[in-house]
């Protein structure tokens, strides 16, 4: 048996007067004192992989520092203003990029929530148990296709349908729009928005699903005993759950901004800013896909990298924040 | 009277249409992933021969060949993934659930989350600082470096998770008859969570299997054989790609091949997941 310090000062008055002991002394302390020594390593060993998780999301931001240093010291903030990407000029400016990013991810979003939302009322309120089972394995599965695969699809499949059938059709319906305007080319931010719409889908419905499941059945016995009909009780059901809805909607984004093999293949890629859904454009990590292996020049490995790191505290802070909203929503229910 | 029907009236068909919307989001999911299975299944089995698992690719212009190289590649991607993978990340779950109630323990869990929420491409551009660079060129180790980076965050929170659900009875069982802790541990719980812990290693590794983005320079690529973890080396998705994007028609139909074989594999994967939780749950 360990002999802990609150043990050795409760019995012997005298080690009270002493001074507190530096933690080497303690940790020498427990490997004399300890009974067993496979404890004292075991538990030290499993620490070891524990702290080496923790290390290496460090080590990933640290390096992509370094790599990023020289663009870094050359553009500083001016790097995310800059609107021109000219790796013959060697003038690299992200705006473009980070416009791409954001706005195919954002429409992505706003096709694919209310469609998750209605899977996930549908299997966690409506659909029988015989139902129930093999549509969520089908979410699951769709989760599970490598993205490279959607984006064979993207190529082969959505992209001629897109040229050929969409983009037309827009134009001349709704062609007075800025947004859709220009030469039907299939490759764009349309094919992208489309193709990240479906690839978002399966995890905000598999997470919005086990949220509304983890609002207690009682909410809903309650509303439905008081004559609600089943819309009215699932909507007690996601006032509940919005805050981890929420979640699940970041964790969505999060996956849409570093999609990269399906965006990549079909978003045209070309660094530019345009109202027009039908012009191509470039999103991040479709950037660094494409043009690490030409990286001529030191300067233009540099300003990969640092779109990397840009990429990486955008993700880092999208997650914190879905993390944060699923926690305080399970905190909710557990304190009720 | 009439008031309180005509409320009543719209309460229930609003209800009605809400809840057939729930259906219709539902069905409408469902479209696209039925297209991908067609098409990847109907583009894919034509092509789908016996060359294609035996034979190595044939240069550009002539038609046939197979991704031999390229299959193997992936398996030897996975696997050192895996090396680093699977022992960081059960030992971290490990960790996590056996000490880490406590300030650290939820720092870790915390970072944990944030590492799966990092792009793959990201830990690519890592792998290439890391290991390209002082290298100085394309390896498969590169490669399966950064796929077991990426497999680290699921297998560690699977382990940690399905340790959880061991009784404490058990440990306490152990325990009592004198074993010490970190025996009781590795011989009583880590032996009854096994089954758990393996399918979280299965999911960690089928989804290494159909990463790209992390592969595209750190492994590269190779058009011959190699199973040289110190020089660039095939896979299946990088395959995909550059085929995908080719003008030659018989490389993109090759492509569609490719991600046949390379869901089959997954489906594999994930099969022996499902056999694996269900005999879980029947003997619980």
């Amino acid at each position: 048996m360990v002999i802990s310090e609150n043990q050795i000062n409760n019995e012997n008055p005298e080690y009270k007067k002493q001074k507190p002991v530096s933690p080497t002394v303690v940790f020498f302390r427990k490997l004399f004192f300890t009974q067993n020594l496979g404890d004292f390593f075991f538990e030290r060993l499993t620490l070891l992989f524990a702290v080496l998780v923790f290390l290496l999301v460090m080590l990933m931001g640290y390096e992509m520092y370094q790599g990023s240093k020289i663009s870094i010291d050359k553009f500083g903030w001016s790097f995310l203003s800059n609107s021109v990407w000219d790796p013959v000029q060697e003038i690299y400016g992200a705006l473009p990029i980070i416009y791409g990013t954001i706005v195919s991810s954002f429409l992505a979003l706003v096709l694919s929530v209310p469609l998750s939302i209605g899977i996930a009322i549908f299997l966690s309120e409506l659909a029988p148990d015989w139902l129930e089972k093999p549509l969520s394995f089908l979410v699951e599965l769709l989760a599970g296709i490598p993205s490279v695969v959607y984006g064979l699809w993207g190529i082969f499949v959505l992209v001629p349908w897109i040229r050929t059938d969409v983009e037309p059709f827009l134009s001349e319906h709704l062609g007075f729009l800025p947004f859709f305007r220009g030469a039907p080319y299939g490759f764009g931010m349309l094919a992208a928005v489309l193709i990240l719409a479906i690839m978002v889908l399966p995890i905000v419905s598999a997470i919005s699903r086990d949220i509304l499941r983890s609002v207690p059945q009682s909410q809903r016995e309650a509303a439905l005993a008081l004559g609600a009909t089943r819309w009215q009780s699932t909507k007690i059901v996601l006032k509940d759950a919005r805050s981890g809805i929420l979640g699940a909607t970041m964790l969505g984004l999060g996956r849409a901004v570093g999609e990269t093999m399906a965006v990549t293949m079909v978003i045209g890629n070309r660094a530019m800013i345009s109202p027009s859904l039908f012009d191509p454009s470039y999103t991040m990590a479709s950037v660094i896909a494409n043009e690490f292996t030409e990286a001529s020049s030191e300067m233009y490995l540099s300003a990969l990298i640092q779109l990397a790191l840009v990429l990486f505290i955008i993700t880092i802070i999208i997650n914190a924040f879905a993390k944060l909203l699923v926690w305080s929503m399970e905190r909710k229910l557990k304190t009720r | 009277m009439k008031f309180s029907k005509f409320f009543f009236y719209r309460r229930k068909i609003t209800s009605a249409v809400m809840m057939s919307l729930s259906l219709v989001a539902t069905l409408i999911a469902i479209i696209p992933l039925i297209l991908i299975f067609y098409y990847t299944i109907s583009k894919g089995i034509t092509y789908l021969n016996f060359d294609f698992f035996v034979a190595m690719p044939k240069p550009v212009g002539e038609s046939g060949g197979g991704m031999a190289n390229a299959i193997v590649g992936t398996l030897m991607l996975i696997g050192i993934g895996g090396a680093i993978g699977i022992p960081v990340g059960v030992m971290a779950g490990t960790y996590l659930s056996e000490f880490g109630n406590n300030k650290f323990g939820s720092t870790v869990r915390f970072f944990t989350d944030v590492l799966s929420g990092i792009p793959s491409i990201v830990v690519g551009v890592v792998a290439y600082t890391l290991i390209v660079v002082p290298m100085k060129h394309f390896s498969g180790l590169a490669g399966g470096v950064a796929l077991g980076i990426l497999m680290i965050p699921t297998i560690t929170r699977t382990t940690e998770e399905m340790i959880k659900l061991v009784p404490h009875s058990l440990r306490e069982a152990g325990l009592a008859l004198g074993i010490p802790k970190w025996k009781t541990t590795i011989l009583i719980v880590l032996k009854t969570a096994w089954k758990g812990i393996a399918t979280g290693i299965l999911l960690g590794l089928s989804r290494a299997a159909g990463e790209t983005a992390p592969l595209l320079f750190t492994a590269l690529g190779n058009r011959f054989w190699s199973t040289n973890v110190m020089q660039p080396m095939a896979s299946l998705t990088v395959y995909i790609y550059d085929y995908a994007k080719s003008p030659f028609e018989d490389w993109n139909n090759q492509a569609w091949t490719a991600a046949l074989v390379l869901i089959l594999m997954i489906s594999v994967l994930s099969l022996l997941f499902k056999v694996i939780t269900r005999s879980k749950y029947k003997t619980k």
